[in-house]
């Protein structure tokens, strides 16, 4: 039992971490990473909602009729959704005023739904929210190295601290959307080299045995 | 800068499409982005109709947010609400074009579902709702918000078949050099930034 959850969290986090070899919901997320502390509360958002939206739908799994079963996925992320809007608001009013839509937009996040599809769709409810919540930290490991590179690169701060030297020249770039763009695309490329390697590493080991 | 509630919608809908590309200033949208810009055509038609969805929406959520949230004091449910009315339009626009342009919605049909949770229509109407348009600035902004992703899309779909036969490294085939471009094309609208000021 605790091998097959053991799979499911080193699936979320590595093997098939949602950004690294699905790039699959940036849209929401991407924007807020010029600052390091906005990206963990986004990031710590949508794990939330992930974990507990895959939990809920597993449960329910069985009650909604096919035709429906979209817009119920939907409605149900849309509930943990304002939940951590709300709790945002009353605990962290700054910062869901910086966020300001993309909190919102957790819902439209594909690795919601597509957890839910892929995996809360026919599994266990304790399952899918282990599922939900490995994929969630695998995204937000990503995610917060690609803000610490954008923040400490284009402000010379991190959380708002500053940590580079006086003379440091802030690269107005890293705060531009662009780079963003650059950053996500080499953290993907990096992951499929080592997947390329990692199969050429197999492949003399079963070359001999294919020739027998 | 002029609050976002003066400014005239004709200028709002072009700096929606140049200046504050939905896509590439905001990140919305990409998912689908990424996924279906492989082919030219299939572009054409998901742009269309996300044209279409962006600018009813923002049209309809407008007068809902109005005229029932906000008298009723339920604005914590706009979320919900928002996505019920998205959801709603993109089924009724998927009927209407089946019962008056079959040979469109063959070519749509696919698509047409995926609309509701494509992250650009949300984002659009929560825009729209936190910088508090007025009704014709905010139909402006849909069909500007929407325009822009379609030229957007087009854009990179161009782009994308050209690179098909250039020897791109094995490990950022794919998805990895789409970013990059994305990021390019990221580079080359922020020239507009100095034409209209919206943000």
């Amino acid at each position: 039992m605790s091998g097959k959850y053991s799979t499911i969290i080193r699936d979320g986090l590595w093997s098939n971490n949602p950004i690294l070899f699905q790039v699959l919901g940036i849209c929401s997320t991407l924007a807020v990473t010029n600052s390091l502390r906005n990206t963990f509360i986004m990031t710590m958002g949508v794990t939330f909602s992930t974990a507990f939206a895959s939990w809920n739908l597993s449960l329910m799994k069985d009650f909604i009729p096919r035709k429906v079963r979209m817009i119920m996925q939907v409605l149900v992320i849309s509930f943990y959704v304002i939940i951590v809007d709300i709790i945002l608001r009353a605990y962290l009013p700054e910062a869901s005023k910086q966020l300001g839509p993309y909190v919102g937009l957790i819902i439209t996040n594909c690795i919601l739904m597509g957890r839910a599809e892929a995996f809360a769709a026919a599994n266990k409810p304790v399952a899918s929210f282990i599922d939900g919540l490995a994929n969630g930290l695998g995204y937000t490991a990503i995610l917060v190295g690609i803000a610490v590179v954008r923040e400490l690169l284009g402000f010379g701060t991190l959380l708002g601290l500053r940590v580079a030297p006086a003379n440091f020249v802030p690269m107005t770039i890293m705060i531009m959307p662009p780079s963003a763009f650059f950053l996500v695309a080499l953290v993907a490329w990096w992951a499929k080299s080592l997947g390329i390697r990692k199969a050429a590493w197999k492949q003399p080991r079963q070359a001999p045995s294919a020739a027998r | 800068m002029p609050a976002f509630s003066d400014i005239n919608p004709i200028v709002l809908f072009f700096a929606s499409i140049l200046t504050s590309n939905i896509l590439l200033s905001n990140f919305l949208g990409t998912c689908s982005f990424i996924a279906i810009s492989k082919e030219w055509k299939s572009s054409f038609g998901l742009g269309l109709a996300v044209t279409l969805v962006i600018g009813i929406c923002c049209a309809i959520c407008w007068t809902v947010l109005q005229y029932l949230v906000i008298p009723l004091g339920i604005e914590y449910l706009s979320f919900i609400i928002f996505i019920i009315v998205i959801a709603a339009v993109v089924q009724m626009l998927e009927m209407v074009i089946d019962r008056y342009s079959p040979s469109l919605y063959l070519s749509l049909g696919i698509f047409l579902p995926l609309i509701t949770v494509n992250c650009a229509v949300l984002g659009a109407v929560l825009f729209m709702q936190i910088r508090n348009y007025g009704f014709l600035q905010a139909v402006a902004f849909g069909f500007g918000a929407g325009a822009g992703w379609w030229l957007a899309i087009m854009l990179l779909a161009a782009i994308r078949k050209r690179i098909e036969n250039n020897p791109v490294p094995a490990g950022l085939k794919g998805t990895g050099i789409t970013l990059i471009v994305i990021g390019f094309m990221a580079m080359a609208f922020i020239g507009f930034s100095g034409m209209i000021a919206v943000q």
